[in-house]
């Protein structure tokens, strides 16, 4: 088997303790439905529930949570439509054109990514959703007037099936790192 | 394309009543880190602590949210990437059934693109990851693109949903 480093090093790294591993773990699947939930939680971990609060809101302020609520299936909601729409940006403006394309409320992701050249030439990602095709293109049209992308080189993937979704999994170990 | 229409036509075109909507649209962030959330958020909703625990349940159990929780920063916990293969049509049922049958494997999608198939891969860490990009390289005999997230610019508030 070949050995090749995939991933680029992540820049600064802070070491979550073994608490946060294991809440982080417990807690993936998501809260429990009960009227305590912190509290159960801090059960099955042998914390109190105000110790289990704190360090969410301490991995929320740190950005290692990015959100926290209600986490809606997209497509069971009548969002059928989805295109990753993907841009070639020259390196010296793509923070700035990925900033003002990540706060419109119908893209759910706004990544920079490796060009894989010379098969795949785009470097910033973007999910678009939409109730249909005519929607997410007219959703796609407003971005390019928005944030000025007449001159960008972009292409439009729709997804035509989906054969698996769901949350990421987590599985515990030692060496998780977290950039701080 | 025929199973794209197939997908779409299972779901029924779902009318959440009142309270519903708002509990899909009002709370997918700042949700209280308090004592008893579900309390608070009936407080704000004008019901009991009981109904919303019971429509948040319900709304899991019918598929319309995933979870109540946490969504972690890419990378931040873990490793993971999104990646790509160029699958010959003949070969793309086996191949996507293979690739979404690893537990690493979180999103698996058939898009319009000489790159056809798209996957997210989630891990504990880079190690593991590699090994099954290896694998799946290995399996299927087609190279994968793995094209890691780099940086982050989307501020994520949730989606605002549209009832129509």
């Amino acid at each position: 088997m070949k050995v090749t480093l995939r991933l680029p090093e992540l820049p600064a790294q802070a070491i979550l303790d073994e608490q946060d591993q294991s809440l982080i773990t417990l807690i993936q699947t998501g809260l429990p439905l009960s009227a305590t939930p912190y509290a159960d939680l801090g059960k099955q971990l042998g914390m109190d529930e105000y110790e289990v609060i704190e360090r969410l809101k301490r991995l929320t302020s740190e950005n290692i949570i990015k959100r926290f609520g209600v986490v809606v299936r997209h497509h069971e909601l009548g969002y059928h439509a989805n295109a990753m729409t993907v841009w070639n940006i020259p390196d010296e403006i793509v923070s700035e054109l990925g900033s003002c394309m990540g706060q419109f409320e119908f893209v759910t992701l706004c990544y920079r990514r490796p060009r894989r050249l010379p098969e795949w030439p785009y470097n910033l990602f973007t999910m678009i959703h939409g109730q249909d095709r005519d929607d997410v293109l007219a959703n796609i049209r407003l971005l390019i007037e928005r944030c000025g992308l007449d001159a960008i080189e972009h292409d439009v993937l729709f997804s035509t099936r989906r054969f698996k979704q769901r949350g990421a999994i987590y599985h515990k170990t030692n060496t998780i790192h977290a950039a701080s | 394309m025929h199973r794209a229409n197939t997908d779409i036509e299972q779901f029924a075109k779902y009318q959440p009543d009142s309270l519903e909507k708002r509990l899909l649209n009002d709370f997918q962030h700042n949700f209280p880190l308090i004592s008893r959330p579900f309390q608070k958020i009936a407080e704000k909703l004008n019901t009991s602590e009981e109904v919303i625990i019971d429509a948040l349940a319900q709304l899991q159990e019918q598929g319309f949210i995933s979870r109540v929780g946490a969504v972690f920063r890419a990378n931040s916990v873990g490793a993971s990437t999104l990646a790509a293969m160029a699958v010959p049509e003949h070969r793309l049922e086996e191949i996507a059934a293979m690739v979404s049958d690893y537990s690493e494997v979180n999103h698996n999608y058939q898009r319009e693109h000489h790159f056809n198939l798209w996957f997210v891969l989630t891990a504990s860490d880079e190690q593991v990851l590699n090994a099954v990009l290896d694998d799946i390289e290995h399996r299927s005999g087609i190279p994968v693109m793995y094209l890691p997230m780099l940086e982050d610019y989307h501020i994520d508030l949730g989606f605002d949903l549209k009832w129509t």
